[in-house]
This record gives C-alpha cells, structure tokens and sequence, in this order.
C-alpha cells in the first residue's frame, strides 16, 4: 500500500534530505553497533570452529549439525521448557491470587502489599545464597520445617530429581509480586458495574471471579506471562549461583550450557552456535504466545465472550 | 623471624659465613658459589602480575616491597578469584596483548592449553644464565611432578613450578578414638572404618568429600589412580571409563552414598570443610592446603583434634593425587629478564618457607622442604608437615594433561556424580565418555 503511495508521489518539489535525519541518525548508530552489529559477529563467529589460542577455520553450519547430536545440549533444551513452563505457571497463579487478595479492602493493605513485594527488590544472586542455606539438607530450615510436619528430611536441590523444581520455588517466591502488580494495575480499572448486577442475580464468589474478574483481567495476565517467560527462559544468576547446574547437570540450562561452552571451555564458535538456537527458541516461544493471544481475542478487553 | 633471612645476608658476606650456616646443620643443598644474579641490572622497570586469589597471592603480595627494595622494579599486582582469573589469563593471552607480565597459572588446568597457544616465554635460557638466576635455582631442586607440570614436550621450561597441592586424608582423632579404630592404611581399612563411623540419628558420617560435578574429580582421581588407573594410552586415547575407573567409581559411590552427609553430590571443598570443622564428619580427603582453617579456632569445632596422614593404598598402589600451580612469563612481555627476577624471587627459599610455613602451600623446591629450619617454623602440627614430606614420595598428576581439561572434568564428573543419585557406575562413565572422546579428538588434531 505504501508502495504505491511512493511510487507516485504528487511532484511538488524535489526530494532532499528530510530534516529529522540529524536526530535519528544517533539512534540508529548506536541500534546498528550495540544490536544489529553483536548479532552479525555472532552468526558469523558460529560458521567458524573458533578456539581461544587457535587458528579459526570457516566450518560452515558444522556447529549447528553437531547440536542434535550432543546428548547435553539436547538436556539441557529439556530442563530449559520445564524450567520455564513451572516458571510462568505457579508465579502467574498465585500471583492472580494474591492480586485479588490484596484487591480487597482491609486493614494495613497498603504496608502488607509493601512487604509482598519486598522479594523482587532483592538482588538474584543475594536470594540464590539465602536459599542454598535454607535448602541445606542437614542445617537447612526448609527440612527444619518440614520436620515438624513429621514430614522426612528432603534433599532440595541436592538431587536431580527435585533440583528444578527446587529452583522454581525461589523463582516464584521473587517473582510472585510482578504478577500481583502487573494484576493488581488491571483489577483497579475494571468498573464496579458487572459486580454489583451480578450480586443481584445471585451470583457467588467463585462465579464473580470466573466469569466476570477472570476475563477482565485476562490482558494484564497476558502481559506479566509474556514478561516471565522471557525472564525465565534466560534466568542464570539463581541457577548459577545454587546449583551451577547440578547435581551433575540436572539443572542445567541452555543458558548455563552456554556460558559453559563460551567462558569455561573457549569454544566460541560452537558457543555462538547455541547463542543464535537459544534466541530462535526464545522468539518461537514469544511467538506462540503472541498466536495464541490473537486465537484468544485476549487483546480485546472482555475476552471472547 | 625466618632463618634463610640471614642466609642471604650470610651469602654476600662470603664463604665463612657460608660455611658457619652449614655447620649449623642449615642443609642448603648443593652450596651455592658467591655468583647471585644482577638483581639491579633492570631497576625501574615496571611490571605486571595478574594472581589467582589465595594463600600464594597472599604471600606474594604482603611481602613484594623487599623485591622491589632488592631490585629496583616497581610490580604492579592483582588478586583475581581463580575462576574469572583462569578466563582473564586466556582471553587476554589470546588475544596477543596481555596488559600483564607474569601470569600465576594452574597447571593442572591450563598446562596444555597454554602451551598449545604458545603464550609462555621459554625460561630455559635465563635458567642457564648466571646474571639472572642464582646458583641455588636449579631445574633439579624441584620435586618430580613440578617438572612435568613446567616443562613443554620438547623439555623446555615455559614457567617456574610454585606450590603443589596434594591430597591428603584429614581425619577427626577424637571419634577414631571414640570407637577405637585405627587410622586406616588401605581404602578397605577406609571403607571399614567409615561405617562404624556412620551414625545418621546422631547427624555424624564417616566421610566427606566432593560431591559436585567437576570439583569430584580432584577426588575420584586419587581412587583412580589407586586402582591402578592411568589417564591416557601411548596413543592419548582417554583410559577413565576402563576397569579401574569403574573400581574407582563403585568405591566413590560407596563412601559417599553410605557414610556422607546427605546433600553430599552438591560439596565442593567448602561444603565438606564445614561438615568436617563441625565435628560431623570424621575423614576428609583433599587438598594439603585446608589445614590453616582446621586450625583456627574461629573457624573450626576440632583445633587439635585433626589427625594428618597421607591417601590410604589401593590394590594397585598408593598414589597422591597432585595438581600444582606455577609463575610464567607472557611471551608477548617486553620485559622478560626482568619478569625472570620475579618469578624466581616468587619461588625463592625464603618466600617459599613463608607459605609453607603459613601453611598456604607447599612449594615445589626440595630444597625448601629438605630443610629441618623450615620444616622447624611451620605453624601447624607436625603431622601435617609429614604428610607433607610423605605425600610428595607418592606424588602422581592428578588430571590427564589434555586441553579440554574443563570439559573432561564437567562430564566425567557429571557422570561419577550421577552415581550418587543411584547411576550405575559403568553406565555413567560410558556416557559421560561417549561425550567426551569427541570433544578430545578434536581438541588434539585442530
């Protein structure tokens, strides 16, 4: 359509430099060298068998062929989509939850909502060394607590099994509040109105919140996920700093694989190789969601209701 | 304060003295003649030194004022954690302009890669030059295994071996006695004591040790190398998932599922010094350089109740798993002779007796450890300088000396922590090889 308009543009005098081109140019140096520039570099440096301390031969998409091949990447895709999944999932509920909580009126609700988001102020790496002691199998106060329960001592995140979702406590206890804002900020728009008719058709709690709060709220639920999802997909610090990726590789993630690959083993070549996957993966990932916001009619304050 | 102090004073005020201080049964090996290096000669140069963080940077950097006085070179250090250093010394090695001189390396790591980069300057040269090296710095005074650890497959000398570090068996004297068992010679006896040693309601172990991936396998190795293990055939094919690993591997699992703290496969030396200093556990396999906070009582529930004693014996030998670090000169340094100097002043006598008897490691140089005055000022008990002294008679390399080093260790060691978790040794080591040997193949032929 803007083709067509360009191709014939009503002769009214010759063309020149637009007037703004000074005040975009800055921007789109310092677009074109901080993001377009970062991401060439990484496309061409993953073509290469690139070593630190040796020479680099072009190997064309070798590194890429050996990707399936390798049983720790493949795992580490695995851990990658649960860790997320979990991830999204419990901080979004709860996070629901304690939005419509703290929707409603009572006593200190201003300093109890202070205090709930007081987690996601803390500094990741400062959260990840608190845990590991709570998660501490012998002198840990998770194990403390679950002893007065009468509940066996648990191995946390000392063991495959139960290292990621381990981690995606500490994940959701600091990422609850996002949730509850991003919730809390579309609670507070919607009108009184639905609310009060319905209560004069009899109407529940439980069915108030369905079928009235649920899909109102629907957008901003849309938002805070989309947000975690891409927090979590490419969390490091909280892994990194607890578990490093063990117990021997049972939480490790693409994102710690990499780092791996880069930093540990000099491997750039085939590092930059998972950095251009990894970034593949995370915009399918967006992308799902995005589709499945436009099937949903999300977007349209209401639902498709 | 140390008597080697006087040694050099003793040295340039001639031969009598020389003779006094060894009839005073001060053993300084060959005696060395009056020729010392011209100190002075590069007097105001000015390097830089990039450290790992530690007991040796320590050491190196309370005391580099009396290099300076002796030589006249400025030396500009810094400490950097081991890990970010080992990152730093690469990527700044690799890219042709270090913004350091003389680099601390860690031989058991980087040995090869470095080697392969061709980033050391070759010392054989300024070793045979009497103007830059004094006549007690010989290739000979150092143990066996710094030599290997220094010196490149053509036999030249590419850094100045600095501190080794071995495994020794740490063990708590007050629950042996308790249950009036012996300190155990074999890994049978080891075995054997760690159960009666286990009492899981009370919260006590028999052992502790790494668990975690890529840290384990400085421990795993010595039960390797005890089964008789040997990292690489004449080919350099890689020999950890043959019969012996998987002895060793079975023992490992054994000792750390059954008599270990729970939580054992996320240790590192941290984790296990805790379980060990809080009276929890009662052996402890690692590195010689923990005494120091087993001894001080701000840190530790059992200051004088450590026994020290060296790695039991294996059916196939008893070994002394090594790893060592060393000082070496960038190639790309201009100031080379000058660097010489201080890396030797860095594993001179008298800095090597302050660590050792510091306790934050244990030099290279037999001269210092043969020495009764040095052995004499040590801080710590004398069983620990003994096991000092016997671990170095059984000293073997700890790693296999291959580039992808930090790869063999994060695979291997994945799959010998997996078996804590119920894997099964042969089968972990299968995969964790099947992994591995690519990555090998292609670290050698490219």
């Amino acid at each position: 359509m803007s083709n067509h308009q360009t191709a014939t543009p009503p002769p009214r005098k010759a063309w020149r430099v637009p007037s703004y081109w000074p005040f975009v140019i800055p921007a789109l140096i310092v677009v074109a060298g901080i993001i377009v520039f970062p991401w060439l570099f990484t496309i061409w440096m993953s073509m290469h068998e690139w070593k630190v301390g040796a020479p680099t031969t072009f190997v064309g998409l070798a590194n890429y062929i050996r990707l399936p091949s390798d049983p720790r990447f493949v795992e580490a895709v695995g851990h990658t989509i649960t860790y997320t999944l979990l991830s999204v999932i419990l901080p979004v509920i709860f996070g629901t939850f304690a939005a419509v909580i703290f929707h409603q009126k009572f006593p200190f609700r201003g300093f109890l909502r202070g205090l709930f988001i007081m987690p996601m102020m803390a500094t990741p790496v400062a959260v990840a060394l608190v845990w590991t002691m709570m998660f501490h199998p012998q002198l840990g106060v998770l194990n403390y607590i679950l002893s007065l329960f009468g509940l066996p001592a648990e191995l946390w995140v000392f063991h495959p099994g139960s290292v990621i979702p381990s981690l995606v406590m500490v994940e959701t206890w600091q990422w609850t509040p996002l949730v509850m804002l991003i919730v809390l900020g579309g609670l507070s728009a919607i009108p009184s109105e639905p609310y009060e008719s319905a209560r004069i058709d009899g109407a529940n709690a439980w069915q108030m919140f369905r079928y009235i709060t649920l899909p109102l709220i629907t957008p901003f639920i849309f938002v805070a996920s989309m947000i975690r999802m891409i927090d979590a997909v490419k969390s490091f610090d909280i892994i990194f700093a607890i578990t490093q990726g063990g117990p021997g590789s049972a939480s490790e993630t693409i994102n710690l694989y990499l780092y791996s690959v880069a930093f540990v083993y000099y491997d750039i070549g085939y590092g930059s190789a998972i950095a251009v996957v990894f970034f593949v993966l995370i915009v399918v990932l967006a992308a799902i969601m995005l589709y499945m916001r436009q099937r949903l009619h999300w977007n349209q304050t209401g639902g498709a209701a | 304060m140390f008597k080697n102090t006087l040694s050099r004073r003793t040295l340039l005020q001639g031969t009598m003295a020389a003779g006094a201080m060894s009839a005073g049964g001060l053993g300084l090996g060959p005696l060395p003649a009056l020729a010392d290096p011209q100190w002075k000669k590069y007097a105001g140069t000015k390097l830089e030194v990039l450290l790992a963080k530690g007991p040796r940077g320590d050491n190196f950097q309370k005391n580099i004022k009396e290099f300076t006085d002796l030589t006249g070179i400025e030396v500009e250090s810094e400490q950097v954690p081991e890990q970010q250093q080992r990152q730093k010394a690469v990527i700044e090695l690799a890219s042709g302009k270090p913004s350091f001189d003389v680099v601390h390396l860690s031989y058991h790591v980087q040995k090869r890669q470095f080697e392969k980069g061709g980033w050391l300057a070759d010392l054989s040269g300024f070793m045979k030059d009497p103007n830059l090296t004094a006549s007690d710095l010989t290739e000979s005074d150092f143990s066996a295994a710094g030599l290997k650890y220094a010196k490149d497959d053509k036999g030249r000398l590419l850094s100045l071996p600095w501190s080794v570090d071995y495994f020794i068996l740490y063990y708590n004297k007050e629950m042996f006695e308790k249950k009036n068992i012996a300190v155990p010679k074999t890994f049978d006896e080891m075995v054997a004591a760690a159960e009666k040693l286990t009492d899981p309601a009370a919260g006590t172990f028999g052992f502790v040790g790494r668990g975690l991936r890529n840290a384990n396998m400085t421990l795993w190795t010595n039960f390797f190398l005890n089964y008789g293990g040997e990292f690489l055939d004449a080919k350099g094919e890689i020999l950890t998932d043959g019969p012996e690993a998987i002895e060793a591997t079975k023992l490992y699992q054994k000792l750390l599922t059954k008599y270990a703290p729970p939580g054992v496969s996320g240790f590192n030396w941290m984790e296990s010094m805790a379980s060990f200093t809080q009276g929890r556990s009662a052996m402890w396999l690692d590195g010689v350089g923990w005494a120091p906070p087993l001894e001080d009582p701000s840190a530790s529930r059992i200051v004088g109740k450590v026994g020290y004693t060296v790695v039991p014996a294996g059916p196939k030998g008893q070994y002394s798993a090594t790893y060592g670090d060393g000082i070496g000169i960038a190639a790309a340094s201009k100031n080379k002779e000058a660097a010489f100097l201080l890396c030797q002043w860095a594993v001179s006598k008298k800095q090597g007796a302050r660590l050792l008897q510091a306790g934050g490691g244990v030099p290279f140089r037999n001269s210092i450890l043969n020495d009764q005055d040095v052995r004499n000022g040590v801080k710590l008990p004398k069983e620990w300088v003994q096991s000092v002294i016997d671990s170095a008679k059984i000293s073997k390399l700890g790693l296999p000396v291959v580039i992808p080093v930090a790869e063999f260790r994060d695979l291997v060691g994945a799959g010998v922590t997996a078996t804590l978790s119920g894997g099964d040794p042969a089968a972990e080591l299968k995969k964790a090889h099947e992994q591995f040997r690519p990555i090998l193949e292609r670290s050698e032929k490219s």
